[in-house]
């Protein structure tokens, strides 16, 4: 089962926009989905991403801008008539029919021959590894097998955009990781294209080919998860991509793409993510994991550090300089708490965005 | 008070509290007094008296009259008449206009207006369509002003008339119920629906419709029995010695024109029986489809 067929090269949003009253919750969003893609929508609640799922889906209407498959404007169909497959976040599964003929519907409602859409179900539930629950109810099935059966429903019909909302956040820590791979392999086995909205960085680094980043219904930056975990271009990007240190002060110096923040009472260096020249007011983000303990090398950070604990490979600490700013740091070696140690930071890893 | 018999005493309460017996419980004592003496008491008393007739021929006699007595037993028939279709078209209208106002906003509005008729009463709804629907009333008169009709058209005293002050009466009710089963249903399962295909009839005829029928079933009895037992507007708004003797009359008859209390006791235990055959016929029905959650999965 290929969705290869399906004649289409690329979906795209054209300033895709939504208000609520007043309250602008997308705003111009634009945005090309190439055919096979899988997209990841992150961002914290409240940033519009299960609007402009929504939206795709036409669950909602949008009030500006438009949805396009290739030169094809899709924003005035009705849900049922876009052909999209969507699973939802509570799944939302019809109680009163049998997995069987939940994944048959959207064949059902397309009056496809019996033995057809009998054919296609079986081998959506081989995709899913469900053969042997095709005639129970989804209350008797579990909440990782309800959503495999989300997911047959919403492919069965091999839509040109499978939308998911969410889908894994009902799930238990461990069955989350199973079906994160599964929901890749479906989505490479079926040569889908995908919309995966979600607040978890780690599902989007792992599941995307391209990730969205919103914030305040807007877009923040759009790149493959390897851009953004390694150079996000805004703060809060950044943010959610683990840089959980943070150095407030002004820029110092700066030779190429290199700069140095002070931060009251010390300074650290950092690439520049952003325009900045020496006076302007910036943040030094860095993740945890390229603070480590610089032993007596000079040019460190001298810190007291506060917590350390055991992680298996190494120690996570907590420490504070002396103007009370608080570092979290990597170590090889436990340093006791209260002990005075000098940290350094990988200046090619800390970022520098404009404050 | 020793301490065996605080033991005992514990030990007794734990044993009751294995069975959901606690102090608790005990507030469902004025109920069960309450049930007893107005609905059971009542109820065998007057099943007894319909086995000790005043006329002659044994316990069944009362009976056996009914059931011998065209103008009694046609009663029955009558009664089906009248309070089957009105059931059938109250439930058949309650679930559109619920699957509407459950998207409506101003929802409270909206159902209060709809309740008005139930605090109303039928003599007064009664009393109201004499006026309106009669033939000295606005709604023939305006229709003759137009000229769209020449006489008076008849909408009292007959059939319709009771057939229409029922529909009045029972509606809210039914609406109100139905209401609250087409809002219990998960709105995600629309969205689903949608999404995959299907249409808006097809939304409610395979998703809505299969999980409100249970919801359907307890409307259509609960409907059905205030219906079946309709007396007032039958004899204020309908031809209560013709198509219109409802049961209820035949036994307001017996008991207030023959001061036969057994037989009007008889009367009403037949009443009761025709209710509750149509009441299991429906849940028997019902039993057929799924019954269970109207959600789609869980959180």
């Amino acid at each position: 089962m290929q969705l290869a067929s399906m004649p289409f090269n690329e979906i795209r949003l054209d300033r895709m926009s939504r208000s609520f009253g007043a309250l602008n919750a997308l705003r111009d969003i634009s945005l090309s989905i190439r055919k096979g893609e899988f997209i990841a929508l992150l961002g914290p609640s409240g940033c519009g991403k299960s609007t402009a799922l929504n939206c795709i889906a036409g669950l909602l209407s949008t009030t500006g801008g438009g949805i396009y498959i290739d030169d094809k404007r899709i924003d005035q169909f009705k849900p049922e008539d876009r052909g999209f497959g969507m699973v939802f976040q509570n799944y939302a599964l019809f109680p009163h029919m049998s997995v069987r003929k939940n994944i048959g519907f959207g064949l059902k409602m397309r009056s496809r021959p019996k033995a057809e859409i009998d054919t296609k179900v079986d081998e959506a539930l081989a995709l899913v590894r469900l053969q042997g629950q095709a005639e129970k109810l989804p209350g008797q099935l579990s909440g990782g097998q309800q959503q495999r059966v989300a997911i047959a429903r919403a492919i069965v019909i091999e839509p040109p955009l499978v939308l998911m909302d969410e889908p894994l956040s009902n799930l238990d820590a461990k069955l989350r990781l199973e079906m994160r791979a599964e929901i890749r392999r479906i989505h490479n086995q079926m040569k889908a294209t995908t919309i995966y909205v979600t607040h978890d960085q780690d599902e989007a680094l792992s599941l995307a080919d391209r990730i969205v980043v919103l914030r305040d219904g807007a877009i923040r930056q759009v790149g493959t998860p390897h851009e953004l975990y390694e150079r996000p271009a805004h703060l809060d990007v950044a943010e959610f991509m683990g840089f959980r240190n943070r150095f407030t002060g002004k820029v110092v110096s700066r030779e190429g793409e290199r700069a140095t923040v002070s931060a009251g009472s010390f300074s650290v260096s950092g690439t520049v993510a952003e325009d900045l020249q020496p006076g302007a007011s910036a943040v030094l983000a860095v993740r945890p994991d390229d603070v480590t303990l610089s032993g007596e090398a000079p040019g460190g950070v001298s810190v007291t550090v506060e917590a350390i604990e055991y992680r298996g490979r190494e120690y996570v600490g907590i420490a504070r300089t002396p103007d009370g700013v608080e570092i979290i740091f990597h170590a090889d070696d436990a340093a006791a708490p209260g002990s005075t140690v000098s940290l350094s930071i990988d200046p090619a890893r800390a970022l520098v965005f404009s404050a | 008070m020793t301490s065996s018999t605080l033991q005992e005493g514990t030990s007794l309460r734990q044993k009751l509290a294995l069975r959901g017996i606690d102090g608790v419980t005990l507030l469902v004592l004025p109920s069960v007094l309450f049930v007893l003496a107005i609905f059971i008491y009542p109820f065998i008393y007057g099943l007894l008296l319909s086995f000790a007739p005043i006329r002659e021929g044994g316990m069944f006699a009362n009976y056996i009259t009914f059931f011998s007595d065209p103008y009694l037993y046609n009663t029955i028939a009558a009664t089906l008449r009248l309070a089957v279709p009105v059931t059938l078209l109250s439930v058949a209208a309650a679930v559109p206009v619920a699957m509407r106002v459950r998207l409506v906003r101003r929802q409270r509005l909206l159902t209060t207006l709809l309740v008005l008729p139930i605090t109303l009463g039928t003599v007064l709804v009664a009393q109201g369509m004499l006026n309106y629907l009669g033939p000295q009333g606005w709604f023939s008169r305006s229709l003759m002003l137009l000229h769209i009709i020449s006489s008076p058209l008849k909408l009292t005293n007959n059939y319709w008339g009771v057939f229409l002050s029922l529909i009045i009466t029972v509606f809210p009710f039914t609406f109100l119920l139905t209401l609250s089963y087409v809002t219990g249903i998960d709105p995600g399962l629309e969205k689903a629906a949608a999404t995959h295909g299907a249409s808006a009839w097809q939304r409610f005829r395979h998703v809505m419709l299969p999980l409100l029928v249970p919801g359907l079933a307890i409307a259509f009895c609960l409907t059905f029995v205030q219906a079946f037992a309709v007396f007032p507007s039958a004899v204020l708004l309908g031809a209560p010695s013709g198509p219109t003797r409802v049961i209820s009359i035949a036994a307001a008859q017996a008991a207030f024109e023959q001061y036969d209390f057994t037989m009007a006791s008889a009367i009403a235990m037949i009443m009761g029986v025709v209710q509750l055959c149509i009441v299991l016929i429906v849940l028997v029905v019902r039993n057929l489809f799924y019954r269970g959650a109207t959600s789609g999965g869980k959180g």
